[in-house]
């Protein structure tokens, strides 16, 4: 793309830069476009219907979706429900980021373990990633039933999934430089581990958790819905008992607290990144 | 003490010992002291701190942890073990994952075009800063919905199916693309845009000829990515408000028929489009660059 601003002669046979950007623009259009069409097909997908239901949607939610003096007494109960929520998202991403950054300590080129392991780290890692947490969630109700660890574990072993992978990519951009110096001076594995690997990425490691947390409160509103447990379950009580107003009170609780969740993580970024 | 004397200079110290803080054993400290690290030390103290307070919280129900655990392992070893197809079909497995998989991929595009006129109102390089921020408070507010709240809102308005589905999922997509997009936007050179301003060029001249041309292959980076975050969101939206596709079939098949081989036979398709669908991604995000 950024051959435009060079001035370099152009032979008269090439076809010139734009062209070539038109070219491949018309065919990525013409690409989405039939995936579009296909995919409307598939889903039996009304455009027009789509379309209309929005302002339905946005009238429906002004008369109905609105916090009432029955929703306001529940209050208490949704605020404990929604602490609950919030505990088990940071207490399931603190245990799988300790458990994911000794498991991806195997896995990293930086402490030189056989590239045997790390290929089963990396594997494993990929497992516990590409299995839908739904999938989980589901699983672990048969034996743990509606209960708090259900969605706990179905969310733990996503987010190692995900952590290691992230931690691996992580360790090895950063601490790449540092590890070799610490190898040169005939540092052990371990020492390397501590005195290297750890305050390099932790800045990094400590702003994924943060991350995580805020991906994991939204995923555990849907783990409740599946599992009967959290805030999820309380939004799903309400809403098919059509009590929307209370319904929006636990809709409004949520966005409260991600939104501060996520204030609060950037202004840590700034402070340690 | 060694001291140098250059040319009438102050001395210069090179004791180095003297600067160096040492441990009470006389081990010389490494770790250096600065606010982040302190930030960093109180950040992971207080969710520590937290999570232990979740764990002596939690209502546990009396729950026999090591026997649900033990029968979790017999289960996970049915359902990867023994995968079996009892009440659905492959044909229909099949069907169902490219119901999912079209649900994830108009929830995209839909997202993609909203994103990208959005992100015209929310990059910093580009915007009015009072419209910019307008903009990036009401996206925050859709991102903090779950997306299976936006799909449960819109099934009361539009009737359980497609249209609920996509719509919600399109919500999130938007709002978290319009945010990646903007990012790409302000990545971009300040000079290009100041050249065409210079030269008169209209604002959509410098959105077509500028903007698109040097952060689209960042724009397709990110929105691969969320195609492939919306499969597993479509996937999870058909089990939680039972819009249809694979999701729902896992839904029926662990919540409906308690059929833990099926189940893993679902997974089995669901982790392998997964993978698939990651693979793809990666290629197209090593040729785009």
């Amino acid at each position: 793309m950024d051959k435009t601003t060079e001035k370099a002669p152009r032979p008269n046979n090439q076809t010139s830069v734009f062209v070539q950007r038109k070219r491949t623009f018309t065919l990525a259009f013409l690409g989405v476009a039939a995936l579009f069409v296909v995919s409307a097909v598939v889903t039996n997908y009304e455009i027009i219907g789509g379309l209309e239901s929005i302002p339905k949607a946005v009238i429906w939610m002004a008369q109905h979706f609105v916090p009432n003096a029955k929703a306001w007494s529940r209050l208490p109960y949704i605020l404990s429900k929604l602490v609950e929520t919030a505990l088990v998202s940071v207490a399931v991403t603190v245990c799988a980021a300790i458990c994911a950054f000794f498991f991806s300590l195997l896995g990293t080129k930086t402490t030189r373990t056989a590239p045997w392991i790390a290929r089963i780290v990396r594997i494993i890692a990929a497992f516990f990633r590409n299995v839908p947490d739904v999938v989980w969630a589901i699983l672990l109700l048969f034996s743990f039933g509606q209960n708090i660890l259900t969605g706990f574990f179905a969310l733990f072993f996503s987010t190692f999934g995900m952590l290691t992978r992230t931690f691996i990519e992580t360790i090895d951009e950063v601490s790449a430089s540092c590890v070799e110096a610490l190898y040169a001076t005939g540092a052990t594995s371990l020492q390397t581990v501590f005195n290297g690997v750890i305050p390099s990425s932790l800045p990094e490691i400590v702003s994924w958790v943060l991350y995580m947390i805020e991906t994991n409160i939204r995923s555990s509103t849907l783990i409740g819905i599946l599992t009967a447990t959290g805030i999820g379950y309380l939004f799903d009580l309400y809403y098919k008992r059509m009590d929307y107003s209370s319904a929006s009170l636990v809709v409004i609780s949520i966005v409260i607290l991600v939104i501060a969740i996520e204030i609060l993580s950037n202004k840590i970024r700034k402070v340690i990144m | 003490m060694s001291e140098l004397d250059i040319a009438g200079q102050p001395p210069v110290s090179l004791d180095i010992v003297k600067y160096m803080r040492k441990t009470r054993g006389g081990k010389i400290k490494t770790a250096t002291k600065s606010k982040s690290n302190r930030a960093i030390k109180i950040t992971l103290f207080v969710l520590l701190a937290l999570t232990i307070y979740g764990f002596l919280t939690f209502d546990y129900k009396n729950v026999d942890i090591a026997k649900a655990m033990a029968g979790t392992w017999n289960n996970v070893k049915v359902l990867f073990g023994q995968p079996k197809l009892t009440y659905g079909t492959w044909g229909g497995s099949l069907k169902a994952l490219f119901v999912t998989f079209s649900l994830g991929a108009l929830a995209t595009i839909f997202g993609a075009i909203i994103a990208f006129f959005g992100s015209l109102l929310c990059a910093k390089n580009i915007a009015n800063p009072y419209v910019a921020n307008i903009t990036k408070s009401f996206v925050a507010f859709i991102r903090a919905v779950p997306t299976i709240l936006w799909v449960l809102i819109f099934t009361v308005a539009a009737g359980l199916g497609s249209v609920a589905a996509v719509i919600g999922l399109t919500f999130h997509s938007a709002g978290y693309l319009i945010k990646a997009y903007a990012e790409s936007i302000e990545e971009m050179d300040e000079g290009t845009i100041e050249a065409l301003k210079a030269s008169g060029a209209s604002f959509w001249q410098i959105v077509f000829q500028a903007i698109l041309p040097s952060s689209i292959s960042r724009m397709t980076a990110w929105t691969f990515l969320r195609f492939e975050i919306n499969f597993t969101n479509a996937l999870a939206v058909g089990a939680a408000a039972g819009v249809g596709g694979i999701g729902f079939d896992l839904y029926m098949a662990g919540n409906h028929y308690f059929d833990l081989r099926e189940l893993g036979y679902i997974t089995y398709i669901v982790v392998a489009a997964v993978i698939l669908l990651e693979m793809i991604a990666t290629k197209i995000k090593a040729t785009v660059r």
